[in-house]
């Protein structure tokens, strides 16, 4: 089959700047993939490149087959909404309907269920709207557009803790009936954890991790107890961060523990602490970044 | 994530609570187990993790499929999860019970006192609201 989202050597440079560096990577079609690095790592870059808001220096994009570029076919069923989502001087209820001209399979249902649930004003213009209202506009925009490809980067500037829910609970409900390729980027790993079936990490331009959100969450434990009891078990398994604090150690392993090993863990008097899929992945991509580097200097 | 923690995949979590369901009783054989997006939509996780834990229990054959319909608690299936867990019992609650028994120096005598004492009079089961003590709730525990 035919990924939805072909990228293959996709590299972007501005002047002195290499803000992708030979990136290849797919997407299949009915996932939500997380989009997870720090600022400035290369997540916008990326996004815009595929909604062809922006150009490669090199490599090749396909997105529903095709390149995105000034093809109009490809960009109806497609949606991003970027952080601080900029709008021309209308109101609320206009950009909804300038987006169900634009977007074929546009809800207008689903449009007014998500207006109410976040109690936005139709007639408001979005120039008087807030910061965090002003978000709640991108969010219904893309998920009423229920486009094949939808991208979503950082979308929720200003909103608070429960808008946030609401975003998360309608995505999931509306995705469950009408699944299709997400891309989510964000720094709230944790709050989204459960809705990624997988986490694409981008560090400095590159790809430093790439796995099912379950797999990065099972493969990553904290081990700690006696230094000497701590070194035994870890020895000859990936350790991404050691700590010590008079006689007592503190690792984080990133292999998957059997039955057998924790086991051996009770008898060595460990304490095993699984890691959430934020701390997860914040050590898997320093760990993938460290063998790189080592790997370079062989 | 809501009652979900970070102590194994999302997909097993799911899987888990469905069979704890199914051992006690909550979801009684024969009953129609909750749809992959009921369960997203409750836990807030992608319908995709929680199909994949309904099937761990459908290649189990604690759910059955019926088309067009839903999955199903199968005939025998809380029988079968309470001999399983039975037998999972020692390796899961005894042997850690017993390990940190022997840090502390308390011999197993001294251990089978203890157990011995605690099931005659559980801790908490004089609570002013009257619950049940634990040890009334039956198989429910295993």
């Amino acid at each position: 089959m035919t990924p939805t989202i072909a990228v293959s050597g996709l590299t972007r440079r501005y002047r002195g700047h290499v803000a992708l560096d030979d990136v290849t990577v797919d997407f299949e079609d009915a996932t939500i993939t997380g989009l997870l690095g720090r600022n400035g790592a290369g997540k916008t870059t990326f996004l815009r490149i595929l909604a062809a808001q922006e150009f490669p220096s090199a490599g090749d994009v396909r997105v529903l087959g095709a390149s995105p570029i000034e093809n109009d076919a490809v960009l109806r069923r497609m949606v991003l909404i970027r952080e601080d989502q900029s709008y021309p001087d209308i109101r609320v209820g206009h950009v909804l309907r300038a987006a169900s001209w634009f977007y074929p399979n546009w809800s207008g249902e689903l449009a007014a269920t998500l207006l109410r649930a976040f109690d936005l004003p139709a007639g408001r213009p979005v120039k008087k709207l807030s910061r965090g209202m002003r978000s709640a506009v991108g969010i219904v925009v893309g998920l009423a557009a229920r486009a094949e490809v939808t991208l979503f980067d950082e979308p929720y500037a200003g909103l608070d803790a429960v808008a946030r829910q609401i975003f998360y609970d309608q995505l999931i409900a509306d995705y469950a009936e009408h699944p299709r390729t997400v891309l989510l980027s964000t720094h709230l790993i944790d709050e989204v954890a459960g809705l990624l079936e997988r986490v694409v990490m981008i560090d400095r331009g590159r790809v430093v991790l790439d796995a099912d959100a379950d797999t990065v969450r099972g493969a990553t434990t904290a081990v700690s107890g006696a230094v000497p009891a701590v070194d035994t078990f870890a020895a000859g398994r990936p350790v991404w961060d050691r700590r010590t604090l008079a006689s007592h150690a503190s690792v984080v392993v990133g292999s998957p523990l059997t039955d057998g090993d924790r086991a051996w863990a009770r008898e060595l008097n460990l304490t095993l602490t699984p890691l959430s899929l934020q701390q997860a992945v914040v050590h898997a991509s320093a760990g993938a970044a460290g063998e790189r580097a080592e790997g370079s200097h062989a | 994530m809501g009652v979900l923690d970070d102590s194994s995949p999302i997909f097993a979590q799911i899987a888990e609570r469905l069979a704890d369901e199914i051992a006690d009783g909550t979801l009684a054989e024969g009953e129609r187990a909750p749809s992959s997006n009921e369960l997203a939509a409750f836990y807030r996780i992608n319908p995709a993790t929680a199909a994949k834990g309904l099937n761990v229990l459908t290649e189990d054959g604690l759910l059955e499929k019926r088309r067009g319909v839903g999955m199903f608690v199968a005939a025998g299936a809380r029988e079968r999860l309470v001999e399983r867990r039975r037998q999972a019992f020692a390796q899961r609650y005894v042997a850690p019970m017993v390990a940190e028994a022997t840090r502390l120096g308390i011999d197993a005598g001294a251990l089978l006192a203890l157990v011995r004492q605690v099931s005659d009079d559980p801790p908490g089961a004089a609570a002013v609201d009257g619950t049940q003590p634990s040890s009334a709730r039956g198989g429910i525990t295993v």
